[in-house]
């Protein structure tokens, strides 16, 4: 009886988080501009209603899902009886309608905690800040209610639900969207702060230091979905690949690109007074990729293996709101920023300089990811044929634009602000510079080869250590560091692990692609590998062939691996489970192919060295980050 | 108002208006890159009768229609009226690829809803669809005298197709 009634609530909700998304992104903005003090004071009660509102709609969906209602469409759509309960609630963002509410839902909860902690903050900024997003929220409510209703009815209900595709029953789909969404919707924050001091004219460093631990704590949340959703692909989809230039990772990996420059930027805002315009341009973009990767995603413009299904009316919807979102901050900054008054002026040779120059190669390598992302579509609409853009073009460009971006990421903590002497700055790291080319030399014959890619990948990584790890000596010395410079050397080193990895795994890793029959053995990166049988095994709603592998070294027997092919009861393909022998050094991959004659498989076998270095970078990265926003000030002031 | 700030504007203006035209478009339709190339060639036997074989060879001097479809295709249902009025115009002789299917239900198919072709080729395993690209049937093909592929048409020929683009091109192709 419940269940008549449930949805409705959840949808009902969604219809009144509009209408008050709509008073908070009206009425205190147009407060601010006129002065009204009862208008100003709606923008925090509005937006803990909005997001009472939210929960509760999300929560209704989320129920439905618990309870297996499948009177609802888009719960039998996306779960099915069988499905384990974690797997269930990960559902709730497995398409579309639901993903969407997610978005909303930690658009509003954004919302939210600005309204909770920015106690002393100006109360016009902040209306304005909540008023922006408030409107955003209210565009998102109109699409979801016009085009992508979750709450939609299937009646006469179904007696099962259609199930997930397969792959997403992981636990990194539990996690690696809202993670992920976390941050794209995050850098919602930091673009409203910046429309905010657009509006008030007041482009100054308190802007920029309110806006600073808004934005990192955004971009260590996208930082580790990224980093989620590629180990995820990587033991999930049974060739070992971490990253492929899809549309859709771009689509997260452009704005991650644009909100590293933006952390950057912040910070000479923040100290120095300089780079305003720069700031608010990027905080701008950097939201705005985020829509636009939104678009992307749902609108079928690009072929992706993670698009949603698509509707040419969802597309048309979220163009126009993209449209009007960014179009009217660009106009807005090109009407305001001129006004700007400058910052404190710097020397060529200065901190100020070297994170200018960090920044303008981000935006350019993002500006070549976006370029390779929409060659596609630009090639077809101008009727010049069917192209498609990937790896090769990916990796040619990308990557020479990021090599001055690591080079640089060791010099400038050593450069003063305002002005730096070139002679102080080799004296300083003359030392780093040698175990940079050592390391160089050395690790690639160590490896076994040593290519130019290596060798630059080991100078870069190593300088940006070495020089690290000099920092972290001399401030010891000094004095306790503070969570800034922590995080700071954290953020730069995770880097530096990060490219480590791709490094060894890009140039060193061993793949074996053979037949197998039980007793057969294959070597692969000084490991044996044996296969011991191949039987039957059950899960809860699968059927599966699994294969026992004995992994030995040196005649040592160190693990057994147990790679699955599954028949999942509610899809017709066969999916690979692969087994992963994670270790600190290497990853040991085996996956299952396909049967063939007389009791042999077709098996994969991937030796993977220091492949985990590059998630455990992204995880230093976003430890660096979560220094950085407990550092002291930021506390104090919330204590106030 | 210094000008150098309304470029992101401009940007971004011109990126829209290429999402917006790349709304209106298909990125999963590519064409084919078989287009005035030869037909490949294959030998395989005719669906009505086994023990005879069909070659692209046997029709060269002529423009004739490889049509490409299945008795599981739903969307060859739809076109199939279409095909019925092609082949009683007999502009061109009309060939079907039986694609991946089994005879008895290819056979009976046509026995239900007719059959508008000439002859059908049977390609059991689907390799003859390989060398001409078949990605979705059904697909259509026009071959023009010296076996060349000059016209392929994904997806169901609906009217409009049958009047705008086949009849005009092997009029076309006849007439070279």
């Amino acid at each position: 009886m419940w269940q008549l009634t449930i949805p409705e609530i959840g949808h009902f909700a969604l219809i009144l988080a509009l209408g008050v998304s709509l008073i908070q992104g009206i009425i205190p903005l147009v407060g601010a501009q006129q002065g009204r003090q009862e208008w100003i004071m709606l923008a925090r009660p509005a937006t803990q209603i909005s997001f009472a509102l939210l929960a509760i709609a999300f929560g209704v969906l989320t129920w439905s899902f618990y309870v297996n209602d499948f009177s609802v469409l888009y719960v039998a759509e996306h779960s099915n009886a069988l499905l384990p309960t974690v797997y269930r609630i990960g559902a709730v963002w497995g398409g579309h309608e639901g993903s969407l509410l997610l978005w909303i839902f930690l658009l509003t909860g954004w919302a939210f905690a600005v309204a909770q902690l920015s106690k002393t903050l100006d109360e016009l900024m902040i209306a304005r800040v909540l008023s922006v997003l408030g409107l955003i929220a209210s565009g998102l409510l109109l699409f979801v209610l016009a085009t992508s209703n979750p709450f939609e009815r299937l009646l006469p209900a179904a007696q099962d639900g259609r199930s997930l595709n397969p792959l997403l029953q992981d636990p990194g789909l539990v996690f690696h969207p809202p993670m992920l969404y976390m941050g794209y919707v995050g850098f919602s924050v930091a673009f409203a702060f910046a429309i905010a001091s657009l509006l008030s004219g007041k482009l100054d460093a308190a802007w920029a230091r309110w806006s600073r631990p808004w934005t990192t704590t955004a971009w260590i949340f996208l930082t580790l979905g990224i980093a989620l959703g590629s180990w995820w692909a990587y033991y999930e989809l049974g060739w070992g690949g971490w990253w492929f230039w899809d549309p859709v990772e771009n689509a997260s990996f452009m704005p991650w690109l644009i909100g590293t420059a933006l952390l950057h930027s912040l910070a000479v805002t923040e100290k120095r007074g300089g780079f305003k315009n720069w700031t608010v341009l990027l905080a701008i973009i950097a939201f705005s990729m985020s829509l636009l990767g939104t678009f992307l995603v749902r609108s079928g413009v690009l072929t992706s293996v993670h698009a949603f299904a698509t509707d040419p009316r969802r597309g048309i919807f979220i163009l126009i709101l993209l449209t009007l979102v960014v179009g009217s901050s660009l106009l807005l900054y090109a009407l305001r920023a001129p006004k700007s008054t400058l910052g404190g002026a710097f020397a060529l040779m200065s901190r100020e300089t070297f994170i200018l120059l960090g920044n303008v190669f981000l935006v350019v390598a993002s500006g070549s990811v976006l370029l390779g992302t929409l060659y596609p579509l630009l090639i077809d609409s101008l009727n010049l044929g069917k192209i498609s853009v990937g790896p090769p073009y990916f990796n040619a460009v990308f990557v020479p634009i990021m090599i001055p971006v690591l080079f640089l990421l060791a010099v400038g903590p050593w450069a003063n602000w305002k002005s730096t002497s070139l002679n102080q700055l080799v004296k300083r790291l003359w030392g780093a510079a040698v175990v940079a080319f050592v390391a160089a030399i050395l690790i690639p014959r160590m490896m076994g080869e040593f290519t130019l890619l290596t060798g630059l990948g080991f100078l870069l990584s190593f300088w940006i250590i070495a020089s690290g790890v000099l920092q972290v000596v001399r401030q010891v010395r000094v004095g306790k560091p503070t969570g800034s410079f922590i995080g700071m050397q954290l953020g730069h080193i995770g880097i530096a692990v990060f490219v480590i990895g791709v490094t060894m795994v890009g140039a060193y890793q061993e793949e074996k692609d053979v037949r197998m029959a039980p007793n057969d053995t294959v070597m692969v990166g000084g490991y044996q590998i044996r296969l011991m049988d191949v039987g039957p095994a059950q899960g809860p709603n699968y059927q599966a062939t699994r294969g026992n592998f004995e992994v030995s070294r040196h005649g040592n027997v160190e693990r057994i691996l147990s790679p699955e092919k599954r028949n999942y009861d509610s899809s017709a393909m066969p999916m690979t489970e692969a087994a992963i022998d994670a270790g600190f050094t290497r990853d040991i991959y085996v996956s299952l192919g396909e049967p063939l004659d007389n009791h042999a498989w077709a098996v994969r076998v991937y030796y993977k060295p220091f492949v985990d270095w590059i998630w455990g970078g992204c995880l230093l990265m976003a430890l660096g980050g979560l220094f950085a926003v407990m550092d002291k000030r930021y506390r104090l002031r919330i204590k106030n | 108002m210094k000008a150098k700030f309304i470029i992101p504007l401009i940007l971004f203006v011109v990126l829209i208006g290429f999402l917006l035209v790349g709304l209106n478009r298909d990125p999963h339709e590519v064409p084919s890159p078989l287009i005035n190339k030869p037909a490949p060639a294959f030998n395989v036997p005719q669906l009505a009768k086994p023990t005879v074989s069909f070659s692209p060879e046997q029709m060269k001097g002529q423009v004739w229609i490889l049509n490409v479809w299945a008795s599981w295709c739903i969307a060859c249902r739809e076109e199939h009226p279409m095909l019925i009025e092609l082949g009683k115009a007999n502009v061109a002789p009309l060939i079907g690829l039986d694609y991946k299917d089994k005879r008895p239900d290819a056979i009976a198919m046509l026995a239900e809803r007719g059959n508008p072709y000439l002859l059908s080729a049977f390609d059991a395993d689907g390799r003859v669809g390989i060398n001409y690209g078949v990605y979705g049937v059904p697909e259509t093909y026009i071959i023009d005298k010296a076996g060349v592929i000059r016209f392929k048409q994904i997806g169901p020929i609906t009217p409009e197709i049958l009047e705008k683009l086949i009849y005009p091109t092997i009029a076309k192709l006849k007439s070279e």
